[in-house]
């Protein structure tokens, strides 16, 4: 069984010996020096530490977003309807290639001065809306990437365009198909109008699937964050797209701290397995199957 | 009445059609900037901010960007035909080696009984939830100090040295045996898929046991039967874990990232964050770079379309 001794190798024993590995300062150059719990004390001590957890949540805020998109876009798609694949092709099309091809491109997309944003904000929007929108937040048309007030909103906006057509539209599709025509039929006979629909039989009727995605799009998001920051970012502004993800990067790969890595990537795996946890507790009670 | 049932539905349709191509859009239109900006003259790339259909139609067609990435980046070891080319090797090995060996473990997982066994398929799915950085920085560790401990081990081989093959009167450095910018690297740690492993698992359990009751009473061997039967029976699925396997490794970044210094080593995404290092301002050389990357990528997916629609619905129904 090859692939039991290449995860054994590659998985197994990795993950036990950065745990190990969390208990020591370690260089690579120098011997190993035992810590203790050291390195867990200087974590919660550690602001910067903080601020990427803050800036890891915040990214976050985007996924409720995300799912409901695909939710209502997989609504419109479940009809029976000429070139629905074409659409579905389109639509898949960012989730597919995500990575960083695309994440160049956005990083031109949001160029302040050339990018196709600035200049459509700047051309197409009318006067008094750009006028509006200055006197309310200030900065616009914003730099994007390189504000410290946008250049989250501008990450969560490109993962917005990355995911909403993507896997979760799939599954809510599938979802969909599998509810009974003849439930919204009755609810057309007794009147009910299209948002009573919604809330009563689609909703309840896709809560496994939108637990599922909740689910995978949390545990992803406490650990994402990495490459699109490295691309478009390196991090910044002054940290403000920097996540935990990236801060591993940072202390194991650019700074050689590599107990101090392992010990915060345990962190990580302890945050992700809690919210799994919760969610598993909390989901048997609101998940209609 | 008749009529205006008739109406009203045509009024959907039209608004459905509206919305969708509205969405679809937006979901081109990034797209479509790439493609224009990296046909224009370099020129035009910065000029064209007081109009957005200036900015998407370019004024001329300069297809010799696509070469010009080619050229501006020979120096850099080999540059992007090199980078193409270890992308692909990555990607096509990696690729055949996940699928085997999930195949084996799955069928393993499946039908074979033995000790603890259901333990160890729980192990595998619970390291899905593992962030990657937790087993990477071991598994960095060792590719890094690989070469000093083989070197102590085995002494009689040179561990460290970069190695050379000639092709076509041509030369290529393609890294040492095995450490850092190794292709053994880059290729075998990211070889053993536990999401694989499981797919493949989900799909061989729904494969009814008859035929192979019927195989063993003919006095078929357990290899027989896995590659007579199950393999067969499974193409769907297969196919389905190659093209999702090869459209994760195409791009892979991380684990390149850490394992790879020399440029003549590197993939096609590190490749290409070093060009634009060097060009940051080129947008029409780094689109046109960035485009040939995901062509490929765009092209798997129209082709097979079907095996990933059903895949995602696969590996989600354990629920």
């Amino acid at each position: 069984m090859p692939n039991l001794l290449g995860f054994l190798a590659f998985t197994l024993i990795p993950v036990l010996a950065s745990l190990g590995l969390s208990f020591f300062a370690w260089d690579l150059f120098t011997p190993p020096k035992f810590m203790g719990l050291h390195n867990f004390a200087a974590l919660l001590k550690d602001h910067e530490f903080w601020y990427y957890a803050f800036n890891t949540l915040f990214l976050m805020l985007g996924i409720p977003v995300n799912i409901l998109g695909s939710l209502l876009l997989a609504i419109v798609m479940n009809q029976k309807l000429r070139g629905i694949v074409v659409f579905r092709t389109i639509y898949f099309m960012p989730s597919i290639v995500a990575g960083v091809g695309t994440y160049l491109l956005w990083r031109w997309l949001y160029n302040p001065d050339y990018g196709l944003i600035n200049t459509i904000i700047t051309n197409w929007f009318p006067g008094w809306l750009n006028n509006w929108i200055r006197n309310l937040v200030g900065e616009w048309p914003p730099t994007w990437l390189t504000s410290i007030t946008w250049a989250k909103p501008a990450l969560m906006f490109m993962t917005f365009w990355t995911v909403v057509g993507g896997y979760n539209m799939i599954l809510y599709l599938a979802a969909l198909q599998g509810v009974s025509p003849e439930l919204y039929e009755a609810a057309d006979i007794d009147g009910a109008s299209a948002r009573q629909k919604f809330w009563a039989i689609t909703w309840p009727l896709v809560s496994p699937t939108t637990f599922f995605i909740l689910t995978m799009s949390l545990i992803g998001g406490l650990q994402g964050g990495f490459e699109q920051a490295f691309v478009m970012t390196r991090g910044g502004p002054a940290g403000a797209t920097t996540t935990i993800s990236y801060y591993i990067y940072n202390q194991a790969f650019a700074w050689n701290h590599m107990g101090y890595a392992a010990a915060m990537a345990w962190a990580l795996f302890a945050a992700v397995f809690g919210v799994t946890l919760v969610n598993w507790r909390l989901g048997g009670r609101i998940v209609h199957y | 009445m008749k009529d205006e049932a008739k109406l009203k539905r045509t009024a959907k349709k039209t608004a459905t059609y509206l919305l969708l191509g509205f969405v679809g859009l937006f979901m081109l239109l990034p797209f479509l900037w790439m493609l224009s900006t990296s046909v224009k003259p370099a020129d035009d790339v910065f000029a064209s901010s007081d109009s957005p259909v200036k900015a998407l139609v370019p004024r001329e067609v300069h297809l010799q960007n696509y070469g010009k990435v080619y050229e501006a980046t020979q120096v850099m070891g080999g540059g992007f035909a090199r980078w193409y080319v270890n992308s692909v090797i990555v990607a096509v090995v990696v690729t055949l080696g996940q699928v085997m060996t999930s195949a084996c473990a799955a069928y393993a997982f499946a039908r074979l009984k033995f000790p603890g066994r259901d333990k160890l398929f729980l192990g595998y799915l619970g390291t899905m939830m593992i962030p990657g950085a937790v087993t990477m920085i071991p598994n960095f560790i060792l590719m890094r100090k690989i070469t000093q401990w083989l070197a102590t081990a085995a002494p009689l081989v040179n561990w460290d040295a970069a190695r050379v093959v000639s092709l076509f009167g041509r030369t290529y450095e393609i890294g040492p045996l095995v450490g850092l910018d190794s292709y053994f690297a880059l290729i075998v740690p990211a070889m053993f898929s536990a999401y694989g492993t499981f797919m493949l698992r989900q799909f061989f359990m729904s494969i009814p046991r008859d035929l192979e009751e019927a195989a063993t009473i003919d006095g078929c061997g357990l290899f027989r039967i896995f590659a007579t039967i199950i393999l067969p029976l499974s193409k769907p699925a297969l196919a389905t874990l190659t093209i999702f396997t090869f459209m994760g490794n195409w791009q892979s970044f991380y684990w390149p990232l850490i394992m790879v210094t020399q440029d003549s080593m590197k993939t096609l995404p590190l490749g290409l964050l070093s060009f634009m290092g060097l060009y940051s301002t080129q947008w029409d050389l780094l689109m046109a770079g960035s485009l040939m990357m995901i062509l490929p990528m765009i092209i798997v997916f129209i082709i097979g379309q079907k095996w990933f629609v059903s895949g995602i619905q696969l590996g989600a129904l354990k629920g």
